[in-house]
Parts: C-alpha cells; structure tokens; sequence
C-alpha cells in the first residue's frame, strides 16, 4: 500500500507531506510561540514602555500567523484522515490506519490549539493595559 | 526457527530454562539490592513511594489535629511551619511524581511486550537516588531541620540565612538530587515507549498508558529543568552571597516564583496524567469494549501537555504582574479545562457504551472523577484573576488543590492498586475491604476539605498555625478534622487489606478478563518479562487475537529463547515498530548503587558546607559513570546479527539515530538545554527589571573579546567532532583520533577563555545581580566545555581500546548529540554576554 502512494507521480504537497508525530505537534507549538511571544510582549513593553502598544497591528499579524499554521495542519490532518486504503473502524496495524489516526489526531490538536490562541489574542482586544 | 520446530515441548522446555537462569535475580543479602530488572526495582520504587506518602499523610494529619480548634497549642508555630511545608513537598517529589515513574517501571514493559525497558540499570541509579534524597530530606523534621518556607520556598525569606535554616539547604539540594532521579526515569520512559514496542504495534494500537507516559515524561524534560536553574541560583545565593534574588543588590524575588512556577504547574499535570492513564487501562476492561475516542484522548494528553506550561502565573496573580499578562494567563488556565474535559467524557462515553461491571477498581475510579470534578470547578473560578485576588492564600485554594490532587491522583492510584495488584503480586485484595475503605476516604475527603471553601472565603488563611475563636470558623476546622481522620482510617484499612494479602491464595491468571498485553503476566512470576515477544495487530490483543496467550505461552512468536546467555529485547522503530535490533541489556550490578551514593554525598556534604568532601565524591561520581558506561554500553556483540523467528534476522549493534543511545543522549540534552534558557531567562529577566541593565558601572566586563574568543573555540571543538565522526566513519581511524584531540583542546580554550572574560573584567558576583548572572552563565558553559573534553577522551579511549571501530562507532554518535547542544549553548551563552551588553 504504501509503494503504491509512493509511486504515484504528481502528488500535491499535502499528500507529500506525510503525517508523523513531528507534524502532530505544529498546532500546540504554534499555539505555544504564540503564547511565549504575547507574554515576552507585554512583559517587555509593559517594563520598559509602561504601555501594551497603542495599535498592535504587529500582534494581530502575529496572531493571524499563528492561526494561519493551525489552520493548514488541520487542514492537512483533515485531508490525510481520510486516506482511503483499508475498512473501518480504521484501528489495524496498517500504514494507512496508523496515518489516519496520526492526522486526526493532529486535527483535534489543531482545533484546540485554534481555540487556544483566541482565547490568548482576547485579552489584546478587550484589555490591553498594563496596570 | 519456524512455528513447527515450538511445537517441541522438550524444545520449548529449554528455552525456558535458560530464559530463567538469564533472568535469574540476583541472591544474597546484600547481592539481590544489586537486582535491576524491572519487577525488583519497580517494586521497590512503589513501596517507598507508599512510605514517604504515609508519612507525609501523617504529618497532615498532625496539622489537621493541631487546627481542629481555635488557639490551640499542641504545635508551635516554627513546627507548624515546617509540618506544611514537609507535607506538601513530600507528597509531591517524594510522592507523586516517583510513584508515576515506580508504577510505569513495572507495568510499561509488561504493557509493551517487552523484556525490560532499555536501560534497567538507570532505573535501579533513579531509585537508589530517589531512596537517599527522600530519607535525608524527610528525615530532617525528626532533628527539627526540615525546610519551614513553605513548599515553594520563596525567596527572600528562604535565602536569607538570618531568617530560614539548614532546612531551606536541605530542600534544594535533597531535592534537586532527585530531580536527577526524575530526569533520568523520564529518560527511560521515552525512549522505552519510542523504542521498545513490540512488532506491529504502531503508534495507532499502543496502549493508552504508553500514550499519557510519553507524554507526560516529555513534560518532566521540560518542567524540571527550569527548577534546577532556579536552585542552582538559590544555592549560589544562600552558599556565596550572590544575589539573585535580593532586590537590594539588583536581584528579585519574582524570579524564583517564575522558575519555579514554570515547574510547579506544568508539575500539577505530570501527577494527574499519568492516574487519570490508569483509568485508560481499567474502564476498558470494566466496560467490556474498546474506549471509545482514541485519537481524542491523545488530544486531551498531548493537548494539556502544551497548555499546561501557559498556566504559571495564575499561581501569581497576586505579584503586581500587568493586567494584561494576567490575562494571558487566565485564558490559558480556562483553556486547559477543554482537554481535561475531553478525557472524562471519554470514559463516560465508554462506559455508557460498555456493559459495566461494577468492581472495586471501578468504584475508586468513579469515585476519584467525582471527587476531581469538583477540584476542577474551583480551579475554574480561581483561574479567573479577580476571584483569585479575594481567595489567593485562603482555605478555599487548599481545598480546591487538594480536591484537584485527591481526586486526580490519589484515589486514581487506589484504583490502580486494586486493579494491579494481581498483576504485581498474583493475588487480588479483599473487595469487601477495599469498599470499606472507599467509602471512608470518599467521605472523609469531602468532610475534610469541602467545609474549607467555607473557612477560606470566610477569611482563614494558608500557613498559619492557629486562628482566634472571634473568626466563627471553629466548627468547620473541627468538621475538616473529623474528615482527615476518617479519611486516614480509610487509608489504613487499605494498608490492613495489604498486609493479608501474602495469606491469601493466588488468583486466576488475568483475574479481570482484559483485553491488553500485561495481563500475559503469570500469578507465580516469571522474571523474563513476557515468554516471546508477539505480533501485535489489535489494541486489545488478548481479547481481539486468536491464541494469543498460548502463542506467546509456547514461545511462537519472537526472540523465544537465549541461546548466548544474555538479557536481550527488541528495538523498533518510532511510528510502526517496525523490528530494526535485537539489543543486550544491563544486568544486575552494584555500580547504579554506588553512583547514586557518590552522588547524593555529593548533594549532602554540600548542605553542610563541606566542599572538600564533596568534591571528592564528585570524582567518585565521575568515576562510577565512567566505569558504568565502559563496561556496560556500546558493547561490540561478538557476532553481527541473530535470527529472532520467523526468519528475521535482526542486528546486534545500532548506532545513530535508530540507537536506543542516541536517543537517551538526545532526550537528557533537551532537559539540559532547558535548564540553561532557565538561566537565561534570568538574564534577561533582570533585564526587564531594570531601567539599566547592565548597570552603567559595571558595563564594561566581560567585554566583547573573552567571550568571542570562547564562543569561536567552542564552535572549533564541535565542527573537529563532526569532522571526526565522519573520517571515523570512513575508516580513517588515526585522523579521527587526532582531530578528536583538537576537539578536546579547543572545548578547554572555550571553556577557560569563557572564565576569562568576567575574571579578569574583575567582576565580583556578590556586588549586584548583574555580574552574579554573568558568572553562572560562563560557569555553566565552561563545565559543559570541560564535560565535552571527558567525553571526547573516553571516545579516543574507546576508539584505542579497540571498543569503537568504523562500523561500530556509538560512542561518537552519541557524544556528537552533545557536541551539537554544546554548540547551541556556546553561542547562545557568549553572544548573550559578549554582545547584549553592546546593544543593550
């Protein structure tokens, strides 16, 4: 099965990047640098500045970034989740059930990890102040 | 070997006998404490785990007696003080945390089909440490030395020496030796669970337990580093007088309180993880199904896992922090009750899909969930700044943590108990007893802390030794008193159902009916482990393949036998374990022993400020881990593969990246790196704290030259490793070994130039917080230099004494893991030094 995925010639890039616990963490460490950045963020203006930045457009980029990455490994676990190949309920020792299960794992991480950062960008949009 | 030739039971009778004399534990008084196969150490391991919790149950139940009512006197306030701040850190590092790594020491091997976990002796080292370090630090109380700053140890209560004891050295040093201990366990879990699964058993069917032990060893390579740094700095200041955290001299309180919170909480979620994967285990088999929603409870593992590090500060809510980093922080706390919500409503689906039976274990388990929920709801309302500011330091944060730690971890690991015995012992506990004392401690714990959300709102507050009758919360203190000592009673009809039990018949083999692989154990226990290592197509195999136990029974499956008299297992690889060695592993040996006693001598000594002494056990040290990996890794097996059935032939020999090695190298070097951005995180912590930093006057060293120079040697050293990897590699033996020497020159020239710069820049560390930071950092580095220089000899030593060749070149692999962070921390340690201060 697997010799067959490799054989197919022109595949598009979520079907080349194949799923491994490497990529299972992309969404909770992007959530993670998201959250490292806001807490570096305000504690170093908020220290030297004595102010949250009036117009954080740089945060909102930021966070959009972080939501950008999120998004594409879910979409990507999405995607590989549904790798056709053998029968449900998909918990065989197989190289496709062990890929299915991987990218929905990554799609669950992803979905909390989405969640997680707009729960971190909340306090920028509601608060913003350092006192 | 074919399925045929197991048909022959003489056959399969010899294979057994010399399965057992390999795995023969040792005899002897003093010989079987020499043992390190698994079932011996993990037992230990549980039993004084079991101990220290009692006696720390005691010590709460003596506070519990002293504030039953108002102004009473049976303690006074300085035993007080030291009666919490033992009881917490006991039940924490000398509970909590071992017993996760005593209980995975036993059962993961058993649950991955393996003969032992890769390193056995690194076991025994954790439990030879975590034996000494939990003595010394709990048997201070009885010389009236134990630690009295609370279990977190603020600072500058706890460093300055005026005001706090011997016991403040004590808890750091006691207990950063068996944060050794925990790395090291953490180790060989992660590498255990990545490595040593049997064949076909992908990530997609491992058992849910390996899942949340992964997982939560990973957290520990990250949580605990952080918390050396912080007692480095906290020695250096109550040994030396350097003051990091003495706001008079540029230092800060608030520093400890980061470092150590970035351990603390993450630290909450490494003791609850690993119960909440005893019920993975159990609600399966009670429920008579599959769980339900795999995938989903790797989401809510691996999910709090990373969220569990966004949560320090809510235990600082009250420090003056901005409000909108508070914020940050609030919302994480609230986001990490999704995952943690997810895993419950798993085994309440499950079971709500399954045909329940009704057992002892499951009564614990439900019982614990119950009691956890509760926990959770109010960490939900503390997690939330402004009611955190009204309850901070009351009786109501007592009561949720303790519903937090009661429910998550204690009552989870009664059930463990009750569903593993069997599987440890061959005989089951008394069901009538175990309701009994269920029911007491279910009671007793809401009888004990529930009325304390009471007293705290109503005003009590934590640490303080007695309270006036004026305040009205005399009879909720003598309910919760009432409840400690129901609680305790239940405790001890556990304790009572324990001690009958060696009188009692043994019970069926796989007495529950499970479906997973440790079940395979017999009653009457065999030491190897598991009798062939099978082939693993289903989550539960025991239920799901046919003629699973006699297949493994009668030796059908791998490595049935051991023709050349060694303790061997199977390596596979991460995502499909898929077979790639068959490696030799560690055999009984008195040398863990005496390297964990070099070692705490050297942690002890040092409490009472004999350095001599200490450093000499510190060359003991060095010379028991050199003994133990000469003799005991990289062996070059004298034939270079074997057949383990079925007509694979695996290696005997791996290096590299699919090295068990490797990876232990690797793992220990993200918790070390950890540890150092600790230290740097004080840096630039300091940093923000003030308007100038470095101060103006104490700019000018260590210059940009010193560190430059050390950072380019440093880099030198580690491209000559690479380079003699490679010539190594090619067989060129003679040019590896001589850039090997440059190598080792060049990590000394960084490791002195790197003392040089702060040295003759005339820095004096006691002065401000700026030079005292400055020290450590280079002190850190150069160590790591003149570590990198031991290694890269015992490598040329190794490569002389004919134990490392082209194609057998472990040794280099490994240290060039280390090369590679000894790289990563020259550079981020001298241009932080060197060239900060430039741009500052």
């Amino acid at each position: 099965m697997a010799d067959e995925m490799n054989s197919e010639v022109k595949r598009k890039w979520h079907q080349r990047l194949v799923i491994t616990l490497w990529v299972l963490i992309v969404p909770p460490t992007a959530w993670a640098v998201h959250f490292l950045f806001s807490y570096l963020w305000a504690a170093i203006s908020c220290a030297k500045t004595g102010s949250f930045a009036s117009v954080p457009w740089l945060y909102v980029a930021g966070s959009v970034l972080a939501l950008v990455v999120i998004a594409l490994s879910g979409w990507l676990g999405w995607k590989q989740s549904r790798t056709p190949g053998d029968p449900p309920p998909h918990e065989e020792s197989t190289e496709i059930d062990r890929l299915r299960f991987l990218a929905t794992a990554t799609l669950l991480l992803a979905a909390l990890s989405f969640v997680g950062v707009v729960f971190t960008a909340l306090p920028v949009v509601f608060l913003r102040q350092c006192t | 070997m074919s399925l045929h030739e197991q048909d022959d039971p003489r056959l399969r009778a010899a294979q057994e006998e010399r399965l057992r004399a390999v795995w023969a534990p040792p005899k002897g008084l003093f010989l079987k404490w020499t043992d390190t196969n698994n079932d011996a150490v993990g037992a230990w391991y549980v039993l004084t785990g079991f101990v220290f919790m009692l006696f720390a149950g005691v010590l709460g139940l003596i506070m519990r007696t002293q504030l039953a009512v108002p102004d009473n006197d049976l303690v006074d306030a300085g035993t007080f003080n030291q009666l919490f701040t033992l009881h917490g850190s006991m039940m924490m590092f000398l509970f909590a945390v071992p017993m996760f790594e005593a209980v995975s020491i036993i059962l993961l091997p058993q649950l991955l089909g393996a003969r032992d976990l890769p390193f056995p002796r690194l076991s025994a080292f954790g439990y030879w440490s975590f034996l000494i370090g939990g003595v010394f630090v709990g048997g201070s109380i009885l010389f009236n030395a134990a630690p009295d700053g609370g279990w977190f140890m603020y600072p500058p209560l706890t460093t300055r020496t005026d005001l706090s004891g011997i016991g403040a050295d004590i808890w750091m040093l006691g207990l950063s030796f068996i944060e050794v201990s925990s790395i090291a366990a953490a180790v060989e879990l992660i590498v255990g669970v990545l490595k040593c699964r049997p064949p076909g058993m992908r990530l997609n069917l491992m058992p849910l337990y390996a899942w949340y032990i992964l997982v939560v060893a990973v957290m520990i390579l990250f949580a605990f580093p952080p918390l050396i740094a912080g007692d480095v700095l906290f020695e250096m200041e109550r040994l030396l007088d350097w003051p990091f955290f003495d706001a008079s001299r540029g230092g800060d309180p608030l520093l400890w309180q980061h470092l150590f919170w970035i351990f603390g909480h993450p630290e909450v979620y490494i003791v609850f993880l690993p119960s909440i994967a005893l019920f993975a285990m159990l609600v399966p088999t009670f429920a008579r199904r599959h769980l339900l929603g795999y995938p989903w409870i790797v989401l809510a593992a691996v999910g709090t896992a990373f969220l569990s590090f966004g949560l320090w500060v809510h235990h600082m809510f009250t420090t003056g922090l901005p409000k909108i980093s508070l914020g940050f922080f609030s919302a994480a706390s609230e986001a990490v009750a999704i995952p943690t919500a997810v895993q419950i409503f798993v085994f309440i689906a499950t079971l709500w899909a399954g045909r329940v039976k009704w057992s002892t274990p499951m009564l614990y388990a439900s019982g614990s969930l119950a009691v956890f929920v509760v926990g959770g709801l109010t960490g939900v309302m503390v997690a939330v700044a402004p009611f955190d500011w009204q309850a901070h330091d009351t009786y109501f944060v007592v009561a949720h943590l303790h519903y937090v730690l009661i429910g998550g971890t204690l009552l989870p690991l009664f059930a463990g108990l009750y569903y593993y015995w069997p599987l440890i012992t061959g005989k089951k506990l008394s069901d009538r007893l175990g309701r009994v004392a269920f029911w007491m401690c279910f009671a007793g714990v809401n009888l004990c802390f529930f009325p304390m959300h009471f007293s705290g709102l109503m005003g009590m507050p934590r640490r303080v030794f007695t309270y006036p009758e004026a305040l009205g919360i005399g009879g909720l203190n003598m309910t919760s008193t009432i409840g400690a000592f129901l609680f305790a009673a239940g405790v001890a009809v556990i304790c009572v159902d324990l001690c009958l039990s060696p009188r009692r018949p043994f019970a069926p083999r796989n007495p529950w009916n499970a479906g997973t692989l440790e079940w395979l154990a017999h009653p009457q226990d065999e030491h190897w482990g598991i009798r062939s290592i099978p082939l693993i197509e289903s989550r539960y195999p025991i239920w799901d393949q046919s003629d699973f136990m006699k297949k493994v029974d009668e030796g059908r499956y791998f490595l049935p036998d051991a023709e050349e008299g060694r303790r061997e297992t199977i390596i596979t690889s991460v995502l499909d374990a898929r077979p790639l060695a068959v490696v030799r592993l560690g055999t009984p040996s008195w040398i863990p022993m005496a390297t964990a006693v070099a070692l705490g001598a050297v942690f002890i000594l040092t409490t009472y400020h004999l350095y001599w002494p200490a450093l000499v056990c510190g060359f003991a040290t060095l010379a028991c881990v050199l003994a133990w990996l000469w003799t005991g890794t990289a062996e070059i097996p004298e034939k270079p593969s074997k057949p383990i059935g079925h007509g694979i032939e695996l290696p005997l020999y791996l290096s590299g990246r699919s090295a068990p090695g490797w990876w232990a190298m690797f793992i220990t070097m993200m918790a070390d790196a950890t540890a150092f951005s600790g230290l740097v995180f004080g840096y630039y912590f300091f940093w923000t704290r003030h308007p100038d930093f470095p101060p103006p006057e104490l700019a000018g060293a260590p210059g940009v030259l010193w560190p430059m120079v050390a950072l380019a040697s440093g880099l030198a050293s580690w491209i000559a490793t690479l380079a003699a990897r490679s010539a190594n590699r090619r067989g060129a033996l003679l040019p590896a070994r001589l850039l090997l020497v440059f190598a080792i020159g060049a990590a000394l020239v960084s490791a002195g130039t790197g003392l040089a710069g702060p040295w003759l820049g005339g820095m004096d560390p006691t002065l401000h917080s700026y030079p005292a930071i400055v020290w450590t950092i280079a002190i850190w580095t150069s160590a790591h230099g003149a570590i990198a220089a031991i290694m890269l000899a015992y490598v040329i030593a190794r490569s002389l004494a004919g134990r490392m060749t082209a194609q057998h070149d472990a040794d280099l692999r490994n240290v060039t893991v280390y090369m590679h962070f000894f790289a990563l921390t020259v550079v981020v340690a001298y241009a932080t030094l060197g060239l900060f201060p430039e741009v500052a």
